[in-house]
C-alpha cells in the first residue's frame, strides 16, 4: 500500500507539518491566557473560551470589548464578522470530504482554524490518492488544538502572578498590529486599514462600541471599490 | 452581562460558520462579491480596535508624542512590517511601551 493512502501516515503527517506554526501559536496562547485575566475573566472562564469558542482573534476581541463594557450583542456580532473568513475556508475543504460521514465534518469544521487550514489545504492539492487526505486535517487541527489549550492555561497561571501595574493589556493591540501587517499586502488592503482606522477614531465615542461595524463597513468598501480601478 | 452565554453563542456562531459549506451537500459557490470581501474583513475589523486603543490615552484622545501608547504601538507597527513576526512586534512594542512610560 502506498504511503499516502495510510490514515495514521497522513495523520503524523498534520502534525508535523502544524508544528512550525506551533512556534507562532504558543505565545499567542499565553498572551491570550495572560490578556484575559487582566480584563477580569475568572481563570476557568478565560480556559473554557479557548475550547467553546476556539478561535484565536474572536477570542482577542472578546477580551478588549469586556474591558469597555460592551453590550454582548455588540459583542457576537463583531465576533461574527472577524470569523466571517472561515466561510471561506469551509468552501474550499467542502470538495475534499464531501464522502465522509457526518460526525467527520462536524469535527473537522470544529478544528478549522486559519493555521490547520493553511497547511493542509496544501495536502488536500497534492496529487495522488485522495481517499485519507482527511486524517491530514485531523492531525493538523488536532496539534493546534492542544497546544491552543495548554498555552492558554500557561497564560492563565502567568497572569495570575504578573501584577497589573505592568501594563501587559498593551500586548493585545500589539498582537493586533502583528496580525494585520502581513496581510496589508497591496494599495486596497492600505485603504481598507486607513479607512477602518479613521473611521474607529472619529466614531470611537458611540454607544455600544459601534465603531467598530461603522470602520469595518467603510473600510472593506473602501477596499473593495479601490480593488476596481 | 453573562460571560457565559456570550461564549456559547460566539463559539456556535464559529462552528456554524466553519460548517457553512461542508454542511451544504450540493455545492453552493459563494457569490464573487463575498469572496472578495472576506479578504479585507481582518484588516478592517482589527485596526478599527488597534487605532483607538492607541491613541487613548487614560480615557481622553491623545495624539500627541506624550501617549506612550500611540508612539510604541507606531514603532511596534514599523516592527510588525519589517519582520512579520508576533514576537517581535510585542517585545519591542512592550519594551518602548516601558521606557516611555518611566520617561514622558
Amino acid at each position: 500500500m502506498d504511503k499516502i493512502s495510510n490514515p495514521s501516515f497522513q495523520f503524523w503527517l498534520g502534525v508535523r507539518e502544524e508544528l512550525p506554526i506551533l512556534l507562532g501559536v504558543i505565545p499567542f496562547g499565553m498572551i491570550y491566557g495572560i490578556s484575559a485575566l487582566s480584563a477580569g475573566l475568572k481563570p476557568a472562564e478565560a480556559q473554557a473560551m479557548s475550547s467553546i469558542v476556539f478561535a484565536g482573534s474572536a477570542q482577542f476581541m472578546t477580551v478588549e470589548l469586556i474591558k469597555s463594557v460592551t453590550p454582548a450583542l455588540v459583542l457576537v456580532v463583531t465576533g461574527m464578522v472577524i470569523n466571517l473568513r472561515h466561510a471561506l475556508y469551509s468552501a474550499s475543504i467542502t470538495p475534499y470530504i464531501q464522502h465522509l460521514p457526518l460526525r467527520w465534518k462536524a469535527a473537522l469544521a470544529y478544528l478549522l482554524t486559519d493555521e490547520a487550514f493553511a497547511v493542509s489545504i496544501i495536502n488536500f492539492q497534492r496529487e495522488g490518492d485522495q481517499n485519507f487526505r482527511h486524517w491530514h486535517l485531523l492531525g493538523s487541527g488536532l496539534a493546534l488544538w492542544t497546544s491552543w489549550q495548554i498555552s492558554t492555561a500557561v497564560g492563565i497561571f502567568l497572569g495570575a502572578q504578573i501584577p497589573s501595574g505592568w501594563g501587559l493589556d498593551f500586548a493585545l493591540p500589539l498582537t493586533f498590529i502583528a496580525l494585520v501587517a502581513p496581510g496589508i499586502k497591496d494599495r486596497p488592503g492600505l485603504i481598507t486599514a486607513v479607512i477602518a482606522g479613521l473611521i474607529a477614531l472619529v466614531f470611537f465615542k458611540l454607544p455600544f462600541s459601534l465603531y467598530i461595524l461603522l470602520a469595518a463597513f467603510f473600510g472593506i468598501t473602501a477596499g473593495l471599490l479601490s480593488e476596481k480601478k | 452581562m453573562n460571560i457565559w452565554l456570550v461564549m456559547l453563542i460566539l463559539g456556535l456562531i464559529t462552528f456554524v460558520t466553519r460548517f457553512s459549506f461542508i454542511a451544504l451537500l450540493d455545492r453552493v459557490r459563494m457569490p464573487k462579491f463575498f469572496q472578495k470581501a472576506l479578504r479585507f474583513v481582518p484588516i478592517a475589523v482589527l485596526t478599527a480596535i488597534i487605532v483607538p486603543s492607541l491613541s487613548y490615552y487614560n480615557n481622553a484622545l491623545s495624539l500627541s508624542p506624550n501617549n506612550p501608547r500611540l508612539l510604541a504601538g507606531i514603532i511596534a507597527t514599523l516592527v510588525a512590517f519589517k519582520t512579520r513576526s508576533v514576537l517581535w512586534t510585542i517585545f519591542v512594542g512592550m519594551a518602548i511601551f516601558w521606557v516611555l512610560r518611566i520617561w514622558l
